[in-house]
């Protein structure tokens, strides 16, 4: 379902943080919440630790929980809500950015471990109030309905055209499978992705 | 059927006044049909369109809903005690609370908001209210709730047995709506050939991108609410019926909405409970269910168990259809289990047809309406049976349907004819379109790789819209536009359609037409987004208010340009006199509207005619290739033709069908909720790893969306029918048939998953 590559490819995850530090007050907390054990449970939210992000080209120094991921942090302190949640664990691919210029999901990504990379937002694509080229790629084929998922998609899309200039149309149907979009607008995704990569092929690059 | 009851959710329908006179249809529309990029394009690929979960105000809290972790079950009582004191905590609240202790509206039972009889897993139990998120789910984790848990049923036809786990007092089974014409028994007498067969498809969860959610705010007595919803105004009208509050003191704002597919059509218990937080804490308060909470309690398309005799001469014509479906409405009966005997009523000329569709109550979440609520069901059930017919009589799948086109609309009271049908034209057309015969007689090989086409239709039982709608148009002195609509556009290109009707009547250009919907403080009543009835429903009032703009612009245009307002007419930016075209004015220099500043024009949705049926049609085509070593489908190509009156906007409108198709494609072979039936009673797998909706990589490698573009100058006064529901009907019955003809053994239970074909493949070797 999701693009379990990105996983591999570096960046402590959710789940492996939690594997290595929070499980047992974690597990504890999931069987108060569904079984209604007696048992208190003691907050894990007390200590934050300090973090610089690289975002969209600025430096931002912050305090956050160890718990906290980069998708909270883009959307609720640094006011970028072009990253959606749409799972918050790594299944849909709403809240892609690119981290070091690859397609990553926000979700799974902690904020202190995405110290040190350079992180692009939807909202890195703009020039001022210009769309990026991609960008208008997806408005020019339509390759949206509701919206929702579609700053992730022109992220996944970003990504696979920074590596790769000219996608066969298997290339970008695999690119683009770890962003689900339910109004399926998927054909006319992969028309506005070949698009942009023509766009960038002939020098509308950015 | 002109007023599809299971798309007014609980809120009675106003009128609108008559529009004055029907204006002619349109002849070669200017822009109206053309392919236009969206007019809020910019706004959703920048990421500065604002949903609702992306709303944050000054002080706003985060509140997170417990919920019931058993299929049913008591709760005795609820300790908040540690909760209540946990950091970041302003709020705790249960079913005592103040203001909490309140009916919940399900239509014909007694249910609280926090019931202490839970029906479902996920019922809601207790809420918070936290400074964060994190913060909220910490003292969730510390709520302790003491459950007496129930005996419990989760399948339907179990729920009808005797000594079955009672959901509600006085049983288990609903009155069963049956119809019935002609005579069935003699009918199949009558047959030549006669298929019976048994079909079921899985329980289906809407799941949009966006989960539902809110964000509350009290100013005084006066509740603002932003919703992702399909529908503003019957938000507004529950919260202040349950908040007890005067209309006009509850503000529903949804100006976007990530996706609802019939989920969002009212609003939830999240929504009252944020208000109820948010008054409790004087803060703002927004609830986003996780996607957990969204698999389990906010709807779904409910598993059905399906029988049909069928009976047809050897000439193909049909004698006699005999039907029966079973549904699961969850634990209340609130929508979405009706629909499923439509296809047989209605899409083939057939004299001798019986329904019955029996609703059992089962404990799970209940069903709501999701995209073409039972007709894709229905549909996976007759267009199988047309198959196995068309097999046994030995006629072409294509050339069978065409000998039961149908002349009037059998399944609506009194017979009505159609106001138009493309049945015909979806089935040649497509047919053609997608080289049907050829595909069909090309072998489908020897190895383990098969290769099959399959077809189906479909027509979707409402469509045509209705009143009431309200809409204002304005024309500024410059010659640019405001539309005001209460409509939500819920990602299927209302506005932009909208936008282009303007557009069409006043030349005005897209990109100088402003628009402001769904919002209860400053737009006029619509109601919700669904049942493919916001096009033909909305683009009448819209065309209405258009024109009423232009006759008064024409009025003072006349006085300045001293010739009478019925020889004028609209060139680009300019008012020109049709007899002498030389006598012409730009908007922008007519002293009468400079003076004015302002023209304004409320449009009003008239009523459909009474003496006709208003249906969208569908047939589609597709090839798939099977293995047969690992049961694996693929999908090689689709074409979906579909007949729904005029196409507005043909790049939004082939948007549509895309969509369609992955819809059927998840039917047919990927979406099923799972129950643990043998266990706990829980929703398993409530996640999108194991909940499994279609990716980039399982709709098909080549896709095709025909139009069949026939304007019905009958039903409305822009020629347009439902669109976004129609195109999901026949889908998965064709990708079934076309397993069938592949593999040479019919999956007769969605989804076709690997296991299941590799089954039935194993038993017809041994034959």
């Amino acid at each position: 379902m999701c693009d379990h590559s990105r996983d591999r490819q570096g960046g402590l995850t959710r789940r492996g943080f939690l594997g290595t530090v929070g499980a047992g007050a974690v597990a504890a907390a999931t069987v108060g919440a569904q079984a209604g054990s007696a048992e208190p449970v003691r907050p894990i939210n007390e200590d934050t630790r300090s973090v610089v992000l690289q975002v969209n080209g600025r430096r931002h120094t912050l305090q956050v929980e160890p718990r906290c991921t980069l998708l909270n942090v883009l959307r609720d302190r640094l006011g970028l809500t072009g990253a959606k949640p749409g799972c918050e664990a790594g299944e849909c691919g709403a809240c892609t950015v690119l981290i070091d210029g690859r397609p990553r999901y926000a979700c799974m990504t902690l904020a202190v471990a995405a110290e040190g990379a350079e992180i692009t937002t939807v909202e890195g694509l703009m020039r001022g109030e210009e769309l990026g080229d991609v960008q208008r790629a997806f408005i020019a084929e339509d390759a949206f309905q509701c919206g929702y998922c579609t700053p992730g998609q022109v992220m996944a899309a970003e990504g696979l055209l920074r590596a790769s200039s000219d996608p066969s149309r298997d290339q970008i149907r695999h690119a683009m499978s770890g962003n689900l979009c339910r109004c399926a607008a998927y054909e006319h995704i992969f028309r506005a992705v070949e698009r942009a990569a023509r766009t960038r092929r002939n020098g509308g690059a950015r | 059927m002109t007023n599809d009851p299971r798309y007014s959710v609980d809120e009675p329908l106003p009128e609108t006044p008559l529009p004055p006179g029907e204006p002619a249809p349109w002849v070669n529309p200017r822009i109206v049909g053309s392919a236009q990029p969206r007019v809020d394009g910019y706004e959703r690929v920048s990421g500065s369109a604002v949903y609702p979960t992306d709303v944050s105000l000054p002080g706003m809290l985060h509140g997170a809903i417990l919920r019931c972790p058993h299929a049913h079950a008591l709760v005795r009582e609820v300790d908040m005690s540690v909760a209540r004191d946990m950091p970041g905590v302003h709020a705790v609240l249960t079913g005592s609370s103040p203001g909490a202790d309140v009916e919940w509206g399900y239509r014909g039972y007694s249910a609280k908001l926090f019931d202490p009889h839970c029906r479902h897993h996920g019922e809601a139990v207790a809420a918070v209210a936290a400074e964060t998120l994190d913060q909220a789910h910490d003292a969730l984790a510390a709520i302790t709730v003491d459950y007496e848990p129930l005996a419990f049923v989760l399948d339907a036809e179990q729920a009808l047995e005797p000594g079955a786990p009672p959901v509600h007092e006085g049983g288990n089974r609903l009155e069963p709506e049956t119809t019935e014409r002609g005579d069935v028994a003699r009918g199949l007498a009558e047959a030549d050939q006669v298929v019976e067969a048994r079909a079921s498809t899985a329980c289906e969860i809407h799941n949009p991108l966006e989960r539902h959610g809110c964000v509350a705010r009290w100013d005084g007595d006066h509740l603002t609410v932003w919703e992702s919803t399909q529908g503003v105004y019957p938000v507004q009208a529950q919260l202040a019926r349950m908040l007890q509050l005067p209309l006009a003191k509850v503000r529903v704002i949804g100006h976007y909405v990530g996706g609802g597919f019939g989920s969002k059509l009212q609003a939830g218990k999240y929504t009252v409970i944020a208000a109820l937080l948010a008054r409790l804490t004087a803060r703002p308060v927004k609830v986003v269910l996780s996607r957990e909470e969204c698999q389990l309690s906010v709807g779904n398309r409910p598993r059905t168990a399906m029988r049909l005799k069928a009976g047809a001469r050897a000439d193909g014509t049909l004698t006699a259809l005999d039907f029966a479906v079973l549904s699961a409405a969850g634990a209340y009966a609130s929508g979405g289990t009706g629909g499923v005997d439509w296809q047989v009523r209605d899409l083939y000329l057939c004299p001798n047809v019986r329904t019955e569709a029996t609703v059992a109550l089962v404990n799970s979440g209940p069903a709501r309406a999701m995209r073409a609520p039972g007709h894709p069901q229905g549909a996976w059930m007759l267009e199988q049976v047309m198959d196995e017919l068309a097999q046994r009589l030995g006629l072409d799948p294509v050339e069978l349907r065409l000998r039961n086109i149908p002349t009037v609309s059998q399944g609506s009271e009194g017979s009505l004819p159609y106001t138009s049908s493309g049945l015909r034209e979806c089935l040649t057309e497509g047919a053609h379109a997608f080289g049907w015969s050829e595909a069909r007689a090309r072998a489908q090989g020897s190895g383990h790789l098969r290769r099959g086409v399959g077809m189906a239709c479909g027509m979707w039982a409402a469509g045509g819209g209705w009143p009431p709608a309200t809409v204002i148009v304005k024309l500024f002195a410059d010659g640019s536009a405001n539309l005001n609509l209460g409509a939500s556009d819920i990602g299927t290109g209302t506005k932009t359609v909208m936008a282009m009707v303007v557009s069409e009547e006043l030349g005005v250009p897209l990109d100088r037409i402003q628009i402001e919907h769904a919002d209860t403080g400053t737009t006029q009543f619509a109601s919700a987004s669904g049942g493919s009835k916001t096009v033909p429903t909305e683009a009448p009032a819209v065309r209405a208010a258009s024109l009423e703009v232009r006759r008064q612009l024409f009025e003072l245009a006349a006085e300045e340009l001293g010739v009478a307002a019925d020889n004028l007419r609209i060139e680009g930016d300019a008012v020109v006199s049709i007899s002498q075209p030389e006598t012409r004015r730009k908007l922008v220099e007519l002293q009468g509207l400079r003076r004015r500043a302002l023209l304004v024009g409320v449009g009003y949705r008239g009523p459909n005619p009474e003496d006709k049926a208003i249906h969208p049609f569908a047939a589609h085509f597709c090839e798939v290739e099977v293995n047969t070593r690992t049961g694996e489908v693929r999908l090689l190509r689709f074409l979906a033709a579909q007949e729904s009156g005029r196409v507005m906007n043909r790049l939004t409108f082939s948007n549509q069908v895309f969509g369609g198709i992955a819809w059927g494609v998840g039917l047919a072979l990927t979406e099923e909720r799972v129950l643990d039936a043998g266990g706990s009673g829980r929703v398993l797998g409530a996640n999108l790893h194991d909940y499994r909706l279609p990716t980039a990589l399982d709709v098909p490698a080549e896709q095709v969306s025909l139009p069949i573009d026939r304007p019905d100058v009958a039903a409305n006064t822009v020629g347009a029918k439902g669109l976004g529901e129609p195109v999901t009907i026949p889908t998965a019955a064709a990708i079934a048939n076309a397993v069938a003809h592949a593999a040479g053994v019919r999956v007769w239970d969605s989804p076709i998953t690997p296991a299941r074909l590799l089954a039935l493949l194993a038993a017809a070797k041994e034959g």
